[in-house]
Order: structure tokens, then sequence, then C-alpha cells
């Protein structure tokens, strides 16, 4: 009785929240869907008309377009490999008491806290210049020829940029499973004759499942659509044009919205791909 | 086998001294019991014996061998946590088999002695299941099994039955009771509750602020405790302890009574009070006495059929040979 008459109550005051997200998202997505069926170029003749599929058979058809599909697939592969691997074994380094932990611990979240256009630019100019860049300076303490980073390895220059933004978000999360796993465990497979390797792989990384399939969602989502950081650097040439970028450039550089949109609908898809994807790889870790 | 000898035993953590110089024989397949108050070192004194803990100096010796700076997994001792301790990711059969595995034992014989320890145990009906769908008793049951699988020379137990239910508690310790019995191995079992140590215990150690008060058999230490502490610590309810003129009486500082020791009339006895609360257990009853002029409160075990009522004036006769008399220093006066 009680129950029900809360229950409904619930609804209702919970009703304008849930309006306002459904029509936060639902907006920009019939948006997306109605322009990509028009043909609609803004500054070069504006609303030319209903195209029907056409803008899906050009945009998938175009000679970029699976080459983006690949590259955003690496570069989001690559991340998360490396933020996952150095995510773990920063917490499990960050968790050991030490001298200076509160100070330590701030410093290694913060690149989190750096926009991604800022530190993409630091990275480019500061560390990866072929001329002036500190890892330049690097390779030739060692005698050897500077790595043109933006150019002859422009996809691993990236992977290493956004990985050094995410690696913070990693750890943290990664950082805060750590410790909520129980010490009389480990001491537990330490009485059992379990060393330090077995240890880890047998009661920390199961225990760390469930945070590391929670990283892999989240970061999926935003790594999917990373942009400034392609902006800034390469802007998009030497091979490191993601969807992202591509459907951006159909936008804006090419003033085809309607293509563009198409282009949209197709990450959309991909998104979801990669999201059932990964919850059937992880999904019984979360049960 | 599983004779532990720890001699002159210290430990510290930073400036403070847990545990002063102790020396201590455990004879292979005792049951020992440490008991004592909540931070009294006996957890520390039975980490520092698995292992888990560093010894600050002074030598342990399991069998004869030094094993002071052996690591935990080569003692040869099996463990089992207050909170259990089992591996939630693993199905109960993983669990049990995980030292064995941890050992590199083939798996024909891990499958052979999991099987076992689950048949002796009791829970081959859920072997497949995971710890968290498990109640208490049962999870208590298989972190037991991880622990006999490895067929260790001791069995050391950390406060297993605080997280159970008093009904379970009491099968549990029946059942821990059985297991030493059959295996007849070393097991060193620690608890707050001195009616688990005087229920299981071959040798009960009595410890307070990390000093061994007295070492023995239940009885003795019912019978004979060696000082205040002790005497106040073991037995339920509490020994009654008197100071002043009556104590002065027997030639001591302070004399104690246990509750079953003094009989309680409503006409006659020796000294005289008036009834406080009673506490029915339906057997028993005990009483507690005020207004005695001896102490603030005195308690008294009388037959549960016993009529007196809150406000009565009760008559206490202490049996003579009962009474136990302590020095100034609160040790025993024989």
């Amino acid at each position: 009785m009680a129950t029900q008459h809360s229950r409904s109550a619930a609804r209702i005051m919970m009703a304008p929240a849930v309006t306002l997200l459904l029509g936060w998202m639902l907006v920009p997505l019939t948006a997306t869907l109605y322009l990509s069926f028009r043909d609609y170029r803004p500054m070069r003749g504006g609303d030319l008309g209903f195209a029907g599929f056409e803008n899906y058979t050009r945009f998938i058809g175009s000679s970029s377009f699976w080459p983006s599909i690949v590259t955003t697939l690496i570069i989001v592969g690559g991340v998360l490999a490396i933020t996952i691997v150095f995510g773990v074994l920063l917490a499990l380094l960050l968790d050991r008491p030490m001298w200076g932990q509160g100070v330590v611990r701030i410093m290694v979240i913060a690149p989190f806290f750096v926009m991604p256009t800022v530190s993409a630019l630091v990275w480019k100019n500061m560390f990866m210049d072929p001329t002036n860049g500190l890892l330049s300076h690097l390779w030739r303490f060692f005698g050897a020829e500077p790595v043109v980073w933006m150019s002859e390895q422009s996809l691993l220059s990236i992977i290493i940029i956004v990985s050094w933004q995410w690696l913070p978000f990693a750890t943290l999360i990664l950082l805060t499973a750590i410790q909520s796993l129980d010490g009389e465990q480990l001491e537990a497979s330490e009485m059992d004759g379990a060393p330090v390797l077995a240890r880890f792989w047998y009661i920390i990384l199961p225990h760390l499942s469930r945070a590391i399939t929670i990283v892999l969602l989240i970061q999926t989502i935003f790594l999917l659509s990373i942009f400034a950081e392609i902006f800034v650097t390469t802007g998009g040439a030497f091979g490191t044009k993601t969807l992202t970028y591509l459907i951006f450039q159909r936008i804006i550089e090419s003033q085809a919205v309607g293509l563009g949109s198409a282009g949209g609908v197709y990450a959309i898809i991909l998104a979801n791909i990669v999201a059932i994807f990964l919850m059937r790889i992880v999904g019984k870790n979360l049960d | 086998m599983g004779r532990i000898t720890l001699d002159k035993v210290t430990k510290s953590f930073g400036d403070v001294n847990v545990i002063p110089p102790l020396d201590l024989t455990i004879e292979d397949g005792e049951f020992v019991v440490f008991v004592g108050p909540s931070g009294c070192g006996k957890s520390t004194l039975l980490r520092l014996i698995a292992g888990l803990e560093d010894v600050s100096s002074g030598q342990i010796r399991i069998d004869g061998n030094d094993a002071t700076e052996l690591p935990p997994a080569k003692r040869g001792l099996a463990m089992v946590f207050q909170s259990y301790a089992l591996y939630p990711h693993m199905s109960v059969r993983k669990n049990i088999a995980f030292p064995l595995k941890m050992a590199k034992m083939d798996q024909a014989e891990i499958d052979k002695r999991v099987n076992k320890a689950a048949e002796v145990l009791n829970l081959a009906s859920y072997i497949d299941r995971r710890p968290g769908q498990l109640s208490g008793g049962q999870r208590q049951r298989v972190a037991i099994g991880r622990a006999i699988v490895r067929e260790p020379s001791a069995f050391l137990f950390d406060e297993p039955l605080s997280n159970l239910d008093a009904a379970l508690r009491v099968g549990m310790r029946l059942e821990i009771s059985e297991l030493h019995e059959r295996l007849k191995t070393t097991m060193i079992y620690v608890t707050h509750d001195q009616v688990e140590a005087m229920t299981m215990a071959d040798k009960i150690v009595v410890l307070n602020a990390g000093n061994i008060e007295q070492v023995g058999s239940p009885l003795d230490l019912y019978r004979e405790p060696r000082n205040l502490f002790v005497a106040g610590f073991i037995g339920s309810p509490k020994m009654n302890f008197i100071e002043g003129a009556e104590a002065a009486k027997h030639d001591a500082a302070t004399i104690g009574i246990r509750p079953e020791h003094l009989d309680a009339s409503a006409t006659e006895g020796t000294w005289t009070g008036k009834v406080g609360v009673s506490e029915h257990l339906g057997s028993d009853t005990f009483l507690h006495v005020h207004d005695t002029g001896l102490a603030e409160t005195i308690t008294v075990r009388v037959n549960g059929e016993f009529g007196l009522r809150h406000g009565d004036t009760v008559y206490l006769t202490p049996q003579a040979d009962k009474i136990h008399r302590f020095d100034a220093a609160g040790l025993r006066i024989a």
C-alpha cells in the first residue's frame, strides 16, 4: 500500500528529469536522422531537398571510410591496452605505503585535469617536436636520428598523448578497487604458498576484473569520439583520420551536412557494435 | 609432527612493545587456546607463529628447526582467518584446491584430497558454489577445508567463530573439537571467549598485555588461578573478589570465591545481603546480591527453583575449601 503510493509518487517526481534527459537525447538524434536524408549544404546552396539513402551510400563508398574505421579502432584499442596495463601497475605502486603519498597521488591524477587541446599541444611542441622536442634531444643524446613523431609515427603519437590523458582515470578507479581488497585474502594466499606473481594473478587481478570492465566501458565511450588531440596535432593527416574526424571534415570543411549526418548515424552504429562486443566479452564480470 | 617452541620472542610496532619476551612450548597434537581480552596481543602472537608478522627478536622453532626467518608458506602451517578469507571468485572446490595447486601437486592427487576434505567436512553438496552463495557456517567449513587439505603440521585459528550466531557457534565448536580428535594435529586457537577456551582446550594460555599470565589445563586454571587476572578471566560468571577486613581474616589482601561455591539460604549464613537482579537460566539462577558490606555486588549461583525475589534478604556461606587467597601484588597464596 504505502509502497504502491510512494512508487507512483516517485514516478511523478522523476518524470521531469526523465523527460528532460529523453528530450536532450532525442532532439539531436532526430535532427541527425532528418539531416542525413537531406542534401543540405549551408554555404553552397542551402537545403537542396530530399536525398534518400544517397548520403549513406556516398559516405560508405568514400575511400576514406574504411581506413577511418580501422584508425578509430586502433586508437581506441591501443589507448585501452596502455591505460589498463599501466593503470594496474601504477595502482599497485600507489597502494604501497610510501613517503609523500598524498602529493604523489595528486601528481598522478593531474593529467586528467589538463584540457585535451592543451595536453596535445604540449606533447606536440615540447616532447615530439623533431628539432626542439625533449624526445628528439633524448634521441640525439644516444646518437640516434630523432623521430619525426607527427608524420612518421602519427598514430603512435596520438595513442601516447591520449593514453597520457586517460591513464589517471584508469589508475584512480583501479586504485580504489585495490584498496577495497580484503588484506586477509592476501595473507591467506600467502599462507597457501602463493608467490607474488601467483597472488597477483589469482587474487588481485580477479578482484580488479569488475573495475577493469568499468574502465574499459567508460573509456571506450569517450575514446570513440576523441577529436581535439587529432585536430591540433596532425589535423587528420598521416593516417590519423578517425570516423569522428571524417564526419567533422565532411560537415565543416566540405559543408556537406547531410553527408556528415549519415556518417554520424554510422558512428552511432559503430559505437553500439563495439559496446555489444565489449559487453559480451566482459559482461559476465558485471553480474 | 607439530611441536612449536617460542624462545624469548618479542614484537614491537615502532615504540609500542606489544609482546615482551615470551617463552612458550606447544607440544605435538595439543589443542592450545590463546585467550585474553581484546588488545592483549593474542592475535599478534598467532600471526608471529604463522609468519605473517616478523618477530622483533627471539626465535620460533617448529619441530626443532628454526623457523624465525621462514616465509609463511614454508612453515607448514595452515590458518583459518576471522573473516574466513575465502577467494570470492573461485568455487568452493577451487578454494580448497588452491594451496595444493600452489604446491604444484598433480591434478589426480588434488581431486582426491579435495574430495576427502569435502567428505570429512560434509560440504560436498555445495562444492561447486561460490563463497558468496554460502552461509556463515558453510564458509567456515570451507575455510577449514582449505586448511586441512595441505595436511599441515599445525592449524592456526584466529577467532574463527566470532562471526557466527550463538547457536551455530556451539555447533562449530564441537565440530572443531571433533576434528582435532580425528586428526590429532596441533591446533592453536585464538579467542576472547573464555567459554570457547574452557570447552575446547587441552592447554589454555591466558594473555594480558602481551604477557603470559598462566598456562595450564582448563581445570587447573579454574581450580588454581595464579593471579587475580586469571581468576577473574576464567569462569563464568566471574569470580567475586573481596578485599579489606574479610580478606584479612584469611591472611590475604584479596580473597576470591566463585559464584558456584557460595551457598545461599533465606534463613542463615555467614554473610547477609539484599537480592538485586536475578538472572534465570532455567537450570540455574544467578543472584546479584548487594549491601553485603564486602563488595559492591556478590554474584551467587543457586538452583533454578530458588525462591527469593528482588529486595529479599539472603544469607551466603562460602565453601571454606574453595576460597582463593591473593596477596597485595595479586598473586595466589598457596
